[in-house]
């Protein structure tokens, strides 16, 4: 019994039943298909997160971010600076205490290169309803090229908790034609 | 040492009992125990403000008591039972003194203040910054400091257990190998060593930080080393709870594994392959390469899944060829309805077996895969996985074993075992609702560790469809039952050990089957049991096409490269 010691002092060499030995068979190969499908996907798959990243300080991501803003601020919400930077160019997201700044526009079907920052704790990016969930920190510039399938009104969440605010912590993404 | 004074016979199992060590066994049983009730409660306080009609908390207290949560139950009151889980596969199972018991009451001590220190830390209020304690968010330095003390003193048990393996063997008080029981007691604490390790290795730092003497600490490499800590720490809950499955299968029903070799081999998986699985963590953070996150998450992982999906067979199939030979032989499953499921003990073993396998396993396994875990991280559905295995899986295991403790160790008899008989079924029922109905709101984008769903206080909103928030609902309903459950386990518990009947020196609580002749060289090859390979099957698909349907939800999320 399991709490006593093995009855056949050489356990080790005993042979091992065949419904126990399909399973163990059956559960490896079923643990390389699923090795293979991420590596599959990486060739075929459209959703892959990209290993581009780059050591930054808070200040130089900020300045980077505000010259895109400057020259790309369309209009103003709610004292949030709107930009719609061209089609492929790079743009620019920062995080901090509590707040995704600024809203960005992008137009439907084009890629941007889209830059990830955090200028003090680590926040959470969750693009919803798309439920895209990204790991913001600082002293990390994080780069990943989106491509947008549909029009609208697109919410970022902070889904890692940052302190008292995080639950106030929600930014804006528009998707136009 | 005077060998006659200090050990008893246990009447029931034949066993001898080193007073020591059930001394030891019971303090720690019972400081788990306490905190236990005190973080369940904690965790219905969070699902009811989850609950956006209840919203009970305000933010404030919402994320201390989220954080007292996560401390009391998945650190304290799991390591204190494993810690008695220790010293109950060494010293009892194997007839043995228990290794300086001096040391060992240090070692409970240690925990204990650190224990109490963290919480003092997490109810002064400025420690709000959830278990993980992810810098550069920053707690009170006695915060970090009773996390020290405690995984310090949790060391100190680890080498008692292994002293006491030493000595068991250095005087012969077993003969051939340790039982299955201990071995894989003996995974555990072998896990448990490299955790701790990892566990000091950043919290030293991060302590030294909170007091000034260090200036930074990289975020990445923080996260890193503590989910090196964060999740081997699991794998020694899964390592004890397996372990216990087996020991209330053999207790119970006289159940012997089908192959000593393959069982054994399983829990060596988990020593071998799950340390880099931490990896698995770490899927959405910058600037790690694919070719890291691949190779730790399956080669890694899948081989220490494999090794669950092996003990996930062995011991239903145990049961069953046991049960077929007491003459439960109709059909597929007689042997399954014959069990004996007014028995608290059998029938949290057994849900705790089929909801970690189901619930908690196949999520596991699909969130970390590499690519699917965008559409999952951080959201509910992180909580509603765990839930199904560190809560219908290893605390429900615990809680069954309990009622064999408290007869066996305590020696007092279970009182209300009414009360007692349904409690595995609520517990369960509750557990395995918190732990869909999470994953469910996680599925619809629902961020973990948040008060306010509805942003009624941000400048700009988002608003959730209608489902996520009946999820919610049925979440904080959920932990309403989980709850009870909860309750009546520690009311019984206390109630039995301080006013239960005192069972005498030599009366027998219970009978310990004959064991079922399984493993006797030859017939191993021709063992039958037909009803837990469909039982397996079953979990097989529903495994797969799991798998694949949520392939599908990320095909269709916006291309990302
Ligand atoms: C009555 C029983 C329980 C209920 C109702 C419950 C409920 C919850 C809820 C609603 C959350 C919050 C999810 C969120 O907002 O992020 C949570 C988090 C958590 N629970 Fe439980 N839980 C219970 C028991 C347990 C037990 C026994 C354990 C461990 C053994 C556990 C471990 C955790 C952990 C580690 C977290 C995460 C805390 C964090 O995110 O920092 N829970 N629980
Ligand atoms: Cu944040
Ligand atoms: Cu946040």
């Amino acid at each position: 019994m399991a709490i006593t010691p093995p009855t056949e002092r050489i356990w080790w060499n005993l042979p091992i039943a065949k419904v126990e030995l399909a399973w163990i068979i059956i559960a490896f190969v079923w643990g390389l298909i699923m090795f293979f499908m991420m590596v599959y996907w990486h060739g075929a798959g459209e959703q892959n997160l990209s290993n581009e990243a780059y050591r930054i300080t808070p200040e130089q991501f900020a300045a980077k971010t505000n010259a895109m803003v400057e020259q790309y601020t369309v209009r103003d919400e709610s004292g949030y600076a709107v930009v719609h930077p061209p089609a492929g160019s790079d743009v620019y997201l920062i995080a901090r205490l509590w707040q995704w700044w600024p809203i960005i526009e992008m137009e439907k079907g084009q890629s941007y290169r889209v830059h990830l920052s955090s200028m003090d704790w680590q926040h959470g990016f969750s693009l919803q309803p798309i439920n895209v969930n990204l790991s913001v920190h600082p002293g990390y510039e994080m780069v990943v090229t989106m491509t947008p399938d549909a029009t609208g009104e697109f919410g970022i969440v902070c889904n890692e908790f940052c302190g008292i605010g995080h639950h106030l912590m929600v930014g804006k993404i528009y998707v136009v034609e | 040492m005077n060998a006659t004074t200090i050990f008893r016979t246990c009447p029931s199992t034949g066993l001898k009992v080193h007073s020591s060590a059930e001394k030891l066994i019971k303090a720690h049983a019972v400081a788990a125990v306490v905190f236990l009730a005190v973080g369940g409660l904690f965790g219905l306080l969070v699902a009811l403000t989850r609950w956006p009609t209840i919203h009970l908390l305000p933010a404030d207290w919402f994320y201390l008591v989220l954080t007292g949560h996560g401390l009391d139950v998945l650190l304290v009151w799991i390591i204190f039972f494993e810690m008695a889980v220790l010293y109950f596969a060494s010293a009892v199972l194997l007839n043995c003194r228990l290794a300086t018991p001096l040391a060992a009451w240090i070692g409970f001590w240690m925990m204990l203040i650190g224990a109490a220190m963290t919480n003092v830390a997490v109810l002064q209020g400025d420690s709000s910054v959830m278990f993980t304690s992810y810098v550069p968010m920053k707690a009170a330095p006695h915060f970090y400091l009773g996390l020290l003390l405690f995984a310090v003193g949790a060391l100190i048990g680890c080498f008692v257990f292994f002293g006491t393996l030493v000595i068991a063997k250095e005087e012969k008080t077993y003969e051939g190998s340790i039982p299955l029981v201990t071995f894989g007691a003996l995974t555990a604490a072998i896990i448990a060593v490299f955790t701790i390790a990892s566990g000091a290795i950043i919290l030293l730092p991060t302590f030294l930080w909170s007091v000034g003497l260090i200036s930074n600490i990289d975020t990445l490499t923080y996260k890193t080393v503590w989910w090196a800590m964060g999740h081997s720490s699991q794998q020694i809950n899964v390592s004890a709870h397996v372990a216990i499955w087996y020991l209330i299968a053999a207790m119970l029903l006289g159940a012997r594994t089908i192959s000593e070799k393959v069982s054994r081999m399983a829990f060596l998986m988990y020593i071998l392959f799950l340390q880099l699985a931490s990896a698995h963590h770490l899927l959405v953070e910058p600037g790690i390469s694919s070719e890291w996150k691949i190779f730790n998450t399956s080669y890694a992982m899948y081989l220490a899944v494999l090794g669950s999906m092996v003990h996930g067979m062995t011991i239903p199939g145990s049961i069953e060829n046991a049960q077929r030979q007491r003459g439960f032989n109709n059909g597929l499953f007689q042997w399954l309805r014959k069990a004996p499921w007014g028995n608290p003990a059998f029938a949290g073993m057994f849900i705790s077996l089929i909801l970690f396998g189901f619930l908690g396993g196949i999520s596991g396994v699909v969130m970390g895969t590499e690519q699917l875990n965008l559409i999952m991280h951080n959201t509910l559905y992180v909580p509603g996985h765990f839930h199904g295995t560190v809560v219908a899986g290893t605390t429900l295991a615990f809680m069954a074993v309990t009622y064999l403790l408290v007869p066996l160790i305590f020696r007092r008899e279970i009182m209300f075992k009414k009360l007692a008989q349904i409690q595995p079924y609520l517990f369960g029922l509750g557990v395995a609702g918190i732990s869909v109905f999470m994953m469910g709101a996680g599925t619809l984008g629902v961020s973990r560790r948040h008060w306010d769903i509805t942003f009624a206080d941000a400048i700009m909103g988002f608003d959730y469809p209608a489902t996520a928030y009946l999820m919610l609902a049925a979440n904080g309903i959920s932990a309403v039952l989980a709850s009870l459950g909860g309750i009546i386990y520690v009311f019984v518990v206390v109630s039995s050990v301080f006013f239960g009947r005192k069972i005498g020196a030599n009366e027998k609580v219970m009978d310990i089957p004959a064991p079922a002749a399984v493993s006797h060289y030859g017939s191993a090859t021709k063992i039958s049991i037909p009803g837990t390979a469909v039982l397996v099957a079953v979990f097989f698909i529903s495994f797969v096409l799991y798998y694949f349907v949520n392939w599908k939800y990320l095909s269709d999320v916006w291309p990302l490269r």
